[in-house]
């Protein structure tokens, strides 16, 4: 296995599955801990924790105001940031963030957009005065392998516990007046759900690669969907050519992991929800 | 900044996909893209001018790619290298770089949302037309070297 790893990988391509004992279509077990009670972050605003496999992401929402950009004074900011820290794996060392995290806090931004999950407008408290900025930090907390759909399901997953308080302009002193008793969750229109595959030797594509499989595989493909089967991102940047039937199998599998992990998602809410 | 780094990335793990890296050990291949003007489908013209430098250095490569955007108008009609007026107005953009070797997808990145149907249709469509851009790189290089 440390001598020639891709030799140890493909003996078990060949039997159709993978050195963890999964399918190739199979993914790791999937455990989401949202809120203040089971999430650790008392401070955020919404939290979850989401482990896939021994991949930990943590994301912590915090909403505060700003005055609205001029040239779209009715949008508020959705800012994500994504953290790979010197803690999650050896390769990443501390300082500026790599390219690695750059370049998936630009995927999550895109993922948003593309989405519409968040409507911007939806942001706005006050045209042209008041708007909510929501920071969204994406932190990885142990990096086996598939960060991207970790990330996406962490965000959307503390995106829908996040409770704004109702903030209300006083039309005398011009000040804005945050009440802190009422509060309303956010509207969040779509879910979308990241689903990521390796390619191994330009032929085999296999379903949530872990760390070791992704330095073996020759290329990545990611697939984001939303619950109405839209395609909301297909990222595939460079590596092995695909055909375009190869692509659509793809897609097919995302669309199945779309409604495990939207039911995941949705037990997970119900059993948080106060009664 | 970041729009950049993830623009990087793609670019540097397509052309890593072609150019054969293991007949030049110890060497390091650097590409450097500097945009003069942008009037849409930006992300195409890099891959396009990536690959002719590719070919210009005579870097061995394993194919040919090419980079193709495709814009869907609110109304469902696809629309290839669409200008920057065409992008703000579109539904969803595609940008795709496919190899000259059975046309296969290299690259692949969406801005906004489309059904599946539609991203094959633009796939297809971008396919049909990397036979003119494959074209024009072999015109351009005969161009070249027919003139020393």
């Amino acid at each position: 296995r440390t001598v020639e790893p891709l030799e140890y990988y493909r003996r078990f391509l060949k039997e159709n599955c993978r050195p963890d004992g999964r399918e190739l279509g199979e993914f790791r077990t999937t455990t989401v801990n949202i809120g203040k009670c089971l999430c650790s972050i008392t401070t955020a605003d919404g939290s979850a924790l989401v482990k896939l496999g021994n991949t930990t992401v943590i994301c912590g929402v915090k909403a505060e105001l700003a005055a609205p950009a001029v040239d779209s004074a009715n949008k508020g900011y959705i800012v994500p940031n994504v953290e790979l820290p010197s803690l999650c794996a050896e390769r990443f060392r501390s300082g500026p963030p790599g390219e690695e995290a750059q370049a998936a806090s630009q995927f999550i931004a895109d993922v948003i957009e593309n989405s519409q999950m968040i409507v911007k407008e939806d942001l706005c408290i006050a045209n042209g005065k008041l708007a909510w900025v929501l920071y969204c930090d994406i932190i990885c907390l142990d990096y086996d392998g598939n960060l991207l759909d970790a990330s996406v399901f962490a965000l959307l997953a503390a995106l829908k516990n996040v409770q704004l308080p109702l903030v209300t302009i006083n039309e005398e002193t011009g000040l804005s007046e945050v009440n802190l008793k009422q509060k309303n969750p956010l509207v969040i229109r779509k879910h979308p759900i990241a689903t990521s595959f390796a390619i191994f030797d330009d032929t085999l594509l296999i379903v949530d690669p872990t760390a070791e499989e992704e330095d073996l595989a020759t290329g990545t493909v990611t697939i984001v969907t939303d619950e109405e089967g839209r395609l909301c991102s297909v990222h595939k940047p460079g590596g092995s050519p695909l055909t375009g039937a190869k692509l659509q199998d793809c897609i097919t599998r995302a669309i199945t992991r779309h409604k495990e992990v939207k039911k995941l998602i949705d037990k997970v809410i119900k059993s948080i929800t106060p009664k | 900044g970041v729009l950049e780094r993830s623009r990087e990335q793609l670019l540097r793990q397509t052309c890593e996909a072609v150019v054969l890296g293991v007949l030049h050990p110890r060497t390091a291949i650097s590409l450097v893209l500097q945009v003069l003007s942008d009037a849409g489908s930006l992300l195409s013209c890099c891959l396009n001018a990536a690959c002719m430098a590719l070919l210009d250095a005579g870097l061995p490569l394993t194919a040919l790619f090419c980079g193709v955007t495709c814009a869907l108008q609110p109304d469902g009609t696809i629309l290839l290298d669409p200008t920057a007026r065409q992008e703000q107005e579109a539904r969803a953009i595609l940008t795709f770089a496919i190899a000259s070797s059975e046309k296969k997808v290299l690259l692949a990145t969406t801005k906004g949302s489309c059904s599946v149907e539609e991203m094959q249709q633009c796939l297809a469509a971008a396919q049909r037309a990397t036979d003119t851009i494959f074209q024009f790189y072999r015109d351009s290089v005969r161009r070249r070297y027919s003139k020393c």
